[in-house]
């Protein structure tokens, strides 16, 4: 069975500053795949656990969210409130019998890096071997 | 505050099986301090629960909203502007709450979302301790003001059991043997005679063990 993923990443805006400059293009030439939406935000720390159950709510089979390490978030504490709300996702999916590997966190570092891209294909691979998610009402 | 926490999504999900449209209810009192279910819990459950129902292959549509409090007859009675919208409610106020919306909406099926913990305090953010019992009689004037009703695992009025290890509880080691914590106060605030007072055996008819309780202020009454 062929199946693509719909996988929507969370990131803020020092993270995510390579997507700013190369744009969708640069990074697919990249390797990030095409089942990923980018989602771009101020700072991860802005992220409401609803925000998040909403993207699977509206069909996600994976997110994720990238912020800044842990120690050295440009907004202090934004990327650790941001794993703690994943966290809570996490325990809530597993309440749920759905695998808690749907979402994650990553901390990165800011500007250029082929982490970012690596991040994406992770979770490519990981979301294709699961499966669609359970939450949209069908069977693998 | 009254401390509480969301139940396993499992459990609530087992209680709204059969429902199609479901009023989540938050409450701003205590709930809301404790997180446990606010305005942002309540959009985090009714979020929670489309999805476990969707799992199930069933739609659901849920209805958010939010009391001032759920413990008054008067905020109770604001359940009206939703009539006909809803086949059960999930309320995310302590048992409280749910037993009053039981009391006063006679045919509504209301389910409970949290488990009322207990009086407690916030040490620090994101963790709560227990602090009071509501006994009824309150004794916190001969204990140095820490309780000994509900932080003494056995309740002991007269001084610790002899078990405690380092300041540490017997029955747990995380938890500070609060008779040696009183023991330690009041010397601190001269007043190491209260130690030898022999507290009388207690009349526990206040603290519930006579049947519900009830507070009746003339001076308030209409
Ligand atoms: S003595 Fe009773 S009323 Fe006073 S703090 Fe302890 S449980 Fe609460
Ligand atoms: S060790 Fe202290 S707190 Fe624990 S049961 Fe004994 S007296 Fe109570």
């Amino acid at each position: 069975m062929s199946f693509t993923p719909d996988i929507q990443a969370f990131t803020c805006h020092y993270t995510s500053q390579q997507t700013l400059a190369e744009g969708e293009k640069g990074l697919k030439e990249d390797g990030l795949p095409g089942s990923i939406t980018l989602n771009r935000l101020v700072c991860t720390g802005k992220l409401q656990v609803s925000t998040l159950l909403k993207a699977f709510e509206d069909g996600a089979d994976g997110v994720y969210v990238v912020g800044c390490p842990i120690d050295q978030c440009h907004n202090v504490m934004g990327s650790q409130r941001a794993a703690k709300r994943v966290l809570a996702i996490k325990k809530a999916l597993v309440e749920l019998d759905v695998e808690p590997e749907r979402i994650e966190m990553y901390h990165q570092a800011r500007g250029f890096h082929p982490e970012f891209i690596e991040a994406g294909q992770k979770m490519d691979k990981r979301i294709t071997e699961l499966g669609p998610c359970p939450f949209k009402g069908e069977s693998k | 505050m009254i401390v509480a926490e969301r139940k396993p999504m499992n459990e609530v999900l087992g209680m709204v099986q059969d429902a199609k449209r479901i009023l989540v209810l938050g409450c701003r009192g205590c709930v809301t301090v404790c997180s446990a279910g606010g305005e942002r819990e309540v959009e985090i459950l009714a979020s929670l629960l489309r999805l476990g129902m969707k799992k199930q292959g069933k739609e659901v549509e849920t209805i958010e909203g939010t009391l001032v409090r759920q413990c008054d007859k008067e905020y109770i009675d604001g359940i009206d502007q939703w009539d006909g919208q809803y086949d059960a409610i999930v309320s995310m106020a302590c048992g409280v709450g749910v037993n009053f919306i039981s009391n006063l909406l006679p045919t509504a099926k209301v389910y409970p979302a949290v488990n009322t913990t207990f009086f407690g305090g916030s040490e620090e953010q994101g963790v709560w301790s227990e602090q009071c019992a509501g006994c009824g009689d309150c004794i916190l004037h001969l204990t140095g003001g820490l309780c000994p009703v509900a932080r003494c695992a056995k309740n002991l009025m007269n001084g610790p059991c002899g078990g405690s290890v380092d300041g540490k509880c017997e029955i747990n080691p995380k938890v500070e043997c609060i008779w040696q914590s009183i023991h330690d106060r009041l010397g601190r605030i001269d007043s190491q005679e209260m130690m030898n007072r022999i507290m009388p055996i207690r009349d526990w008819s206040t603290a519930g063990h006579g049947g519900p309780r009830k507070v009746l202020r003339d001076d308030l009454t209409i």
